[in-house]
């Protein structure tokens, strides 16, 4: 079967369903859009080949690449108007490369598509083609995930689909377009006692945050995106739409049919590009009090927040800042908090219910060597008392100017927390590196931001060495390798020990069902096989 | 003693909105459009409401002036915390006209109906711009005036206020009664939760028309045409640093 598309070496699997044996040594090759270097390469891997089952399209000169990338361009400009397909380079060069460490690969073609519809349309083509597809929200992620890596067509569903098309204020829900990001539909309803609390920090598209399964400081009390999720609307490969809980459907709970919402939810676009969500609102909490306290120990700061988690102290954000951070921090924005573990606090609730929350871990905390506990009520003072965190990420690239930064995440039982901790700041110290600490203690999860230098890639090594083993101790901890930020390229090894071959391979079975010709966001999450 | 406090408050488009000119030109569409409380009213009401929890205002009275849906942003006010609100009806199609100057008039006789302490505005509104409305309805009163606020204290006298400008912040000091008006500094407003909102719906909103007041409502101005600023031309890819010298000398940026 002569395909065009992505030269690319095709499966085992589908070459067994194309009628080869399944171990004859066949090597087959697609001709379609890529790079010319890319075709040359496996071309070059043809003619090398010992056996004599070659199938191949006659070989393309440049001009054939060309031509077949320019059809497909015409057929997308034919369903998103010649105005929203573009190839340029700053454009292609921007949809491949999101806020993470990993240099990410430009996609060929970029579209813009104003509808539900369009979306379909696109897919469509693109399965004709047998092009890969990658969805793009806002490009805020950290793991690689919008990367072109056998490059295809980036399908950006931010920039045209951005309306809210529904908030229901009685049911506390509402259902968004992929353009719309949370700090936008917290500013389109802040009038009316709402919010939408998952907050992982960057503005980031709320279907996007489906499709990474995102969370955020508020988790502890509101949840995660998997929490917070009633519904997804679905483009899948081949161009089908459908509605993960059925269609118009946000009921609280449902016992209908499979859970496909939470197949989706996670998914980081490898299974279908999702084109609007339906999220849980929560109600604007009446008070919010914020809180500081240090502790001479992680073990002091942690046993204060499993201690609080167990007096049911329904807290909204606890944070962990080791004293790394804390220097980073007080160097940054000017403060003199003392160099050690802080944790930063915040309760929502009725006034007399902050104020009894307030109380309850204040006697917590001292009893757990916890220092001065400062608290703040007003606005601008939280906003003051919260500066530290809300800006730590900045105050950790400033430690090293001109540096960048691994994010690590990893997520453990928070019993686990002290000794990963513990384990973790060895480590780093042990490679010479630099990594202040924050941590969404009260779930368990924490992130590194383990600094190293652009141009030397030995350091660059030594981070992700310190990350990897990070990553392979939560999960012998009884944790995961990767608590919010997804599996994107950089951990699909760690999937794979995290789960074990079978877990993975009923993963490929369900890819294989939904994306029988891998296009949707190809090289995430796991390997082919 | 404490104070009663009058805080105005108007129903503007919201700030994130993208505005569009009416095919008419003769004003931005409004029609469908989300509308809010002008943010630097919601600083207003907010001063009012911590100076109510410092015990030094005891009633505020929100006011709006506007079609129908002002009520909504009286609402808001209430649901923030306000007593009790008045809503001046100005029919839509009077709005376009509808002055600062009518605004002043307006707050100056509801002022002394309700014998306030303090006219609370925020600086300007973000549709027109202005920052007329406080020194205007000031003047009508003859009451001192502490506009862009960023900070108010009581004293035994009156009020310590801490005024943005230019050349950086000035401190003035004034008696009651005074107008004055919220700058972006003077704090953070806090959200309308859900209780608050629907405590709100119970509070009392007097109607009343400028008639009522006395105002004369007779438009001083008339709108001649509303345009959108000058479509961003293409930019020009110059060569080399020679080539970007010359064209600079050419449009006559540079003598040289």
């Amino acid at each position: 079967a002569v395909m065009r598309g992505v030269p690319q070496l095709l499966s085992r699997a589908r070459l067994v369903r194309a009628g080869f044996s399944a171990s004859e040594p066949v090597l087959a090759v697609q001709a379609g859009i890529l790079q010319p270097d890319k075709f040359t390469q496996t071309f070059v891997q043809i003619r090398g080949l010992k056996s004599s089952k070659v199938i191949y399209q006659a070989p393309l000169t440049a001009v054939d690449i060309a031509d077949s990338g320019k059809q497909l361009k015409q057929e997308l400009e034919a369903i998103v108007g010649p105005g929203n397909v573009s190839s340029g380079e700053s454009v292609v060069l921007q949809h491949g490369q999101d806020e993470g460490p990993h240099p990410g690969k430009s996609p060929d073609i970029v579209v813009f598509p104003s509808s539900t519809g369009e979306v379909s349309e696109v897919c469509k083509i693109c399965t004709r083609h047998n092009v890969p597809i990658i969805p793009y929200g806002t490009g805020t992620g950290l793991e690689g995930g919008i990367s072109a890596v056998e490059g295809g067509v980036c399908v950006n569903v931010s920039k045209n689909m951005n309306k809210i098309l529904q908030i229901h204020q009685e049911d506390f829900s509402a259902v968004v377009q992929p353009g719309i990001s949370r700090e936008m539909l917290n500013q389109e309803m802040r009038a009316d006692g709402l919010w939408f609390p998952v907050d992982p920090g960057a503005d980031a598209s709320v279907c996007g945050m489906c499709a990474t399964g995102a969370s955020g400081t508020n988790a502890v009390r509101y949840g995660t995106m998997k929490e917070n999720c009633l519904n997804l609307e679905v483009v899948l490969a081949d161009g089908r739409i459908i509605h993960t809980a059925g269609i118009g459907s946000r009921p609280k709970k449902s016992s209908a049919g499979y859970n496909l919402t939470s197949l989706f939810l996670g998914s980081e676009g490898t299974l279908g590009i999702i084109t609007s969500a339906t999220i849980c609102l929560h109600a604007i909490p009446e008070s919010v009090a914020a809180a500081v306290v240090g502790f001479p120990t992680v073990q002091n700061a942690v046993d204060t927040v499993v201690m609080t988690l167990q007096c049911s102290v329904p807290m909204a954000r606890m944070e962990l800042l080791d004293e790394v951070q804390m220097k980073a921090c007080n160097e940054y924005s000017g403060l003199s908090y003392p160099e050690t573990p802080h944790l930063f606090l915040e309760f929502h609730g009725s006034e007399s219910e902050v104020e009894s929350q307030t109380e309850t871990v204040r006697d917590i905390a001292a009893d757990n060597e916890g220092g001065e506990f400062q608290w703040a009520v007003q606005q601008e003072d939280r906003t003051k008392l919260w500066t530290a965190r809300h800006r730590a990420y900045y105050a950790d690239i400033a430690l090293r100017p001109g540096c960048r930064s691994l994010t690590t995440d990893v997520c453990v039982p928070v019993s686990a927390l002290p000794d990963l901790v513990t384990a973790t700041k060895a480590d780093i110290a042990e490679n010479g590196l630099i990594g202040p600490m924050v941590g969404h203690v009260g779930d368990g999860n924490f992130h590194t931001m383990l600094l190293f230098d652009p141009a030397d890639p030995e350091e660059f090594r030594k981070c992700k060495e310190v990350a990897n083993k990070m990553a392979r101790s939560a999960i012998a901890l009884g944790g995961t390798c990767t608590g919010e930020h997804g599996v994107g390229q950089g951990k699909m090894a760690l999937l794979e020990e995290q789960f074990g071959k079978d877990g993975i391979d009923v993963m490929r079975q369900i890819k294989g069902a939904l994306d029988p010709q891998q296009l949707m966001n190809p090289g995430k999450v796991f390997s082919r096989n | 003693m404490a104070l009663k406090v009058l805080v105005g408050c108007k129903r503007v488009i919201d700030y994130a909105v993208k505005i569009r000119i009416k095919p008419d030109k003769l004003g931005v569409v409004t029609e469908g459009v989300k509308h809010s409380m002008n943010p630097f009213d919601e600083i207003a009401v907010e001063e009012a409401m911590r100076m109510k929890e410092r015990k030094l205002v005891n009633e505020i009275i929100v006011v709006s002036c506007g079609p129908a849906q002002a009520m909504e942003t009286i609402r808001t006010a209430l649901a923030m915390g306000a007593d009790r609100g008045i809503h001046v009806e100005i029919p839509v199609d009077k709005m376009d006209t509808f002055q600062p100057l009518h605004v002043s008039k307006v707050l100056a006789k509801l002022a002394e109906k309700e014998k306030v302490d303090i006219v609370m505005l925020g600086k300007l509104a973000i549709d027109d711009d202005s920052n007329q409305t406080a020194q205007m309805t000031a003047s009508l009163l003859d009451w001192p005036q502490g506009v862009f606020a960023s900070k108010i204290d009581k004293t035994d006298a009156g009020l310590e206020i801490i005024r943005e400008v230019d050349g950086g912040l000035e401190t003035i000091r004034t008696t009651l009664p005074a107008v004055l008006s919220a700058d972006l500094r003077l704090n953070e407003p806090r959200y309308a939760t859900l209780p608050n909102i629907m405590k709100a719906k119970k509070k009392k909103v007097e109607k009343m028309t400028p008639a009522d007041l006395g105002v004369d409502m007779a438009p001083r101005i008339q709108i001649v045409s509303v345009e959108d600023p000058p479509v961003r031309e293409a930019g020009q890819t110059v060569a080399d640093v020679d080539d970007l010298v010359a064209k600079l000398k050419e449009k006559g940026f540079s003598s040289a």
